[in-house]
C-alpha cells in the first residue's frame, strides 16, 4: 500500500495543508460576497416601488422617475377635493365593515355552535369546507359567480359583493374560531346556566367576552381581505360611483389617458395606508398566524 | 365528562333538561342547528353552488347578450371540445405554467428561502427593514402594487429604466411575460420568507453543530442537514404557492393580457372569453378545467400536510 502512493515529506504537507486551507478560506469569502451581493441587489428591487410610494405623494411635482421630494401636502388637500377618490375610499370602508360583520355574527355563531354540539363528521365537514374554498376561488369561480348574481338580480348591488365575500371568507373564519371556542372552559358555561341564563344570554355575556381576541383577529382579517380584491368588486359592480377604491384605482390610470400623478401617489398612500399599518400591529401581537392563513 | 363529575351536586336540578353531557349550554340540537344555518346557507349558495353550477353552465352556449342570453341550449361537451381544440386556449395553459413555474415554484420559494436564510442570524434594525419591506409588498392592495410597478418599468421617466441605462425600453412591451413574473415574485415572497423563517428556527441547532464540527461546508450543511430538516414545509410551501400563482388575477393590473396575449393566463383568458366576450358558456367551461386543476392541487395538499402530521 505504502508503495503506490508515497506520503510526501512533512514539510511539503504542512505548506499544503495551508494552500488548500487558505484556496477554502477565499472560496468561502468569495462567495459570502456574491451572496451579499444577490441579497442587496434583491433588497433594492424589493426596495424601489415602496419609496415611490412613501415618497411621490409629497413631492410637489411627483415623476415617474424615483426622486427627493420637494416636500408638500398639496397632494393630499387635492385628493380630499376630489369626490371621486374619496367616495371609492368610502365604497372601501362600506364593504369591508358589511362583509365583517356578516362574517363574525354568522362565523361565531356557526362555530359556537360546532364547538359545543357534536355533529359526526363535523371535523371532516370543517375540512372539507375549509379545502373547498381554496379550489373554488374567484378567478376559478367568476362565471358561474356572475351568472349566479345577475340571475339573482343582484349585479350591481352591495349585497351581492357581500354575499360573495362572505361565502368565500366563512370557511376559513368559522374554522379559526371553532378553534377559539373549543378553548372557552364550559365550567363558564355550566355557572351561568345554573344562575339560570339562556343560551342566547350565555353566547352574549359568556363566550363573546372571553373569544374576543379571536372575534378581533377576525374581524381585521376579513377587512383587509376585503379591501384590497379587486376582481369581485370589478366583474360584479358597473356603475363608476359603487366602485371601491381597489377599482378606481385602476381606472384612474387606464381610462383617463394621461395620469395624474399627484392624486394617484397620493390615493396609492391613503389606499395602502389602513392596511400597512392594520397590518403591521396585528402581526406583531399574532405572529406568523396571521398570515399563515390564506391571503390570496 | 370532567365537567359533568365537577357539578354533580347541582346536576340534580338540571338533569332532566340535559340530554347530553357536551352541551353545557342547553343550546340543544334544534338551535344549534339554526345557529350553524346561515353561515352553511352563504357558504352554499356562493362558494359550493357555483362550482357545480360550472358544470352545467359549461355545457350551455350561454352568452350575455342576443338570443343565446334569453334561451340558452344545452350543447353537451361542444364548448369543451372548443375550447380543447382552440390554439389559445393551450397556449394560455402554457403561459400559466410558465408563470407558476418561474414566479411561483423557482422565483418565490427560491428567494423567500434566501431572505430567510440571509437574515436567520442578524437582529436589529437590518432585519426588522428588510423582513418589513418584503412583508409590505405583500400586505398592500393589488392594484396599488401593480401601480408601482407600471411607474418602476415606465418607457420614459421609469426608475428601471433611469437606474440600468436602458432609456427607451419598453418592459411590458418587449419582455411583458418577464415584467409580469418579477412582480408576482416581489407580490408574494413574503409568505415564503416567513414560512422558512419558521422552518429554519425549528431546525435542531446540535445538527448544525455537529455538521460544523466535522468540517462541512456551508453549502454541505444546506443540502444535508437543512433541507431533510424542512422538507415537509418545502413541500407545503410549493404546492400553496403553486395553487395561489395558477389563481392569480393580479397580472391583470399590469398587462391586462397583452401585448396580443403574451400574458393572457388562464385567469385572464377566463374573463377575457367571459365577461368582455360574453362567452359565458365557453368561459365556464375553461373555469371547470381551472377548478379541477385546482382540485388536484388540493388534493396534493392534503396528502402531504396528513403525511407530515403522522411523523
Amino acid at each position: 500500500m505504502t508503495t503506490t502512493s508515497t506520503p510526501p515529506s512533512t514539510e511539503t504537507s504542512t505548506a499544503h495543508v495551508q494552500k488548500v486551507a487558505a484556496n477554502a478560506t477565499l472560496r468561502h469569502y468569495l462567495s459570502r460576497v456574491a451572496f451579499a451581493i444577490i441579497m442587496t441587489l434583491v433588497g433594492v428591487l424589493f426596495a424601489l416601488p415602496m419609496v415611490w410610494l412613501v415618497l411621490a405623494p409629497f413631492d410637489a411635482t411627483p415623476s415617474l422617475t424615483l426622486s427627493w421630494p420637494d416636500w408638500t401636502l398639496d397632494n393630499f388637500a387635492r385628493l380630499a377635493e376630489n369626490p371621486y377618490a374619496l367616495r371609492s375610499i368610502g365604497n372601501s370602508l362600506l364593504l369591508g365593515i358589511g362583509t365583517m360583520m356578516i362574517v363574525v355574527v354568522l362565523g361565531a355563531l356557526a362555530a359556537y355552535a360546532m364547538s359545543r354540539i357534536r355533529i359526526p363528521g363535523r371535523d371532516g365537514i370543517l375540512y372539507g369546507l375549509l379545502l373547498l374554498s381554496s379550489i373554488v376561488t374567484g378567478t376559478a369561480a367568476m362565471v358561474p359567480t356572475f351568472q349566479i348574481i345577475t340571475q339573482l338580480g343582484l349585479i350591481n348591488s352591495y349585497t351581492g359583493v357581500l354575499l360573495v365575500m362572505a361565502g368565500g371568507i366563512l370557511p376559513t373564519v368559522i374554522f379559526i374560531l371553532k378553534d377559539f371556542m373549543d378553548s372557552i372552559p364550559k365550567s363558564y358555561e355550566e355557572s351561568a346556566r345554573l344562575y339560570g341564563a339562556g343560551p342566547f344570554r350565555i353566547l352574549r355575556d359568556v363566550v363573546a367576552p372571553i373569544a374576543r381576541p379571536g372575534l378581533a383577529f377576525i374581524a381585521i382579517w376579513t377587512v383587509v381581505q376585503v379591501w384590497g380584491n379587486f376582481l369581485v368588486p370589478f366583474i360584479l359592480l358597473r356603475s363608476p360611483d359603487l366602485q371601491p377604491a381597489a377599482v378606481v384605482m385602476y381606472t384612474f390610470y387606464t381610462e383617463s389617458g394621461q395620469a395624474d400623478l399627484r392624486l394617484i401617489s397620493a390615493f396609492a398612500l391613503l389606499f395602502s395606508a389602513p392596511v400597512l399599518i392594520i397590518y403591521f400591529i396585528v402581526n406583531r401581537r399574532y405572529g406568523f398566524r396571521f398570515h399563515g392563513g390564506i391571503k390570496s | 365528562m370532567t365537567t359533568g363529575t365537577t357539578t354533580a351536586p347541582a346536576g340534580s336540578a338540571i338533569a332532566p333538561r340535559r340530554r347530553r353531557a357536551d352541551d353545557v349550554a342547553g343550546l340543544g340540537t334544534a338551535r344549534a342547528g339554526l345557529f350553524v344555518a346561515p353561515a352553511l346557507i352563504i357558504i352554499g349558495l356562493f362558494l359550493l353552488f357555483p362550482a357545480v353550477w360550472t358544470i352545467w353552465l359549461g355545457m350551455t352556449d350561454y352568452r350575455l347578450t342576443g338570443l343565446q342570453a334569453a334561451s340558452p341550449e344545452f350543447v353537451g361537451f361542444d364548448n369543451y371540445t372548443d375550447a380543447l381544440t382552440d390554439p389559445s386556449f393551450w397556449n394560455s395553459l402554457w403561459l400559466t405554467l410558465i408563470f407558476v413555474l418561474f414566479s411561483g415554484i423557482i422565483g418565490q420559494t427560491l428567494i423567500g428561502f434566501a431572505l430567510a436564510w440571509s437574515v436567520r442570524n442578524i437582529h436589529g434594525w437590518a432585519k426588522a427593514l428588510i423582513e418589513g419591506l418584503v412583508l409590505a409588498a405583500w400586505v398592500i392592495p393589488a392594484s396599488v402594487a401593480s401601480f408601482l410597478w407600471l411607474v418602476l418599468l415606465d418607457r420614459r421617466s421609469g426608475t428601471v429604466n433611469g437606474l440600468l441605462g436602458t432609456e427607451g425600453t419598453a418592459w411590458l412591451i418587449d419582455h411583458p411575460m418577464e415584467s409580469i413574473i418579477v412582480f408576482n415574485i416581489w407580490v408574494g415572497t413574503a409568505f415564503s420568507m416567513q414560512l422558512f423563517s419558521s422552518a429554519l428556527s425549528a431546525v435542531p441547532p446540535s445538527q448544525i453543530e455537529s455538521a460544523k464540527m466535522v468540517g462541512a461546508s456551508g453549502w454541505q450543511q444546506l443540502r444535508d442537514v437543512i433541507v431533510p430538516n424542512i422538507k415537509g414545509h418545502i413541500l407545503t410551501n410549493t404546492l400553496l404557492i403553486t395553487l395561489w400563482t395558477f389563481n392569480t388575477f393580479t397580472p391583470y393590473l399590469v398587462t391586462a393580457g397583452g401585448p396580443n396575449g403574451k400574458t393572457e393566463i388562464l385567469s385572464v383568458y377566463i374573463y377575457e372569453t367571459a365577461i368582455p366576450g360574453g362567452q359565458l358558456g365557453l368561459g365556464a367551461a375553461i373555469s371547470l378545467i381551472m377548478l379541477l386543476i385546482n382540485l388536484v392541487i388540493a388534493l396534493g395538499y392534503v396528502r402531504v400536510s396528513r403525511g407530515r402530521k403522522k411523523r
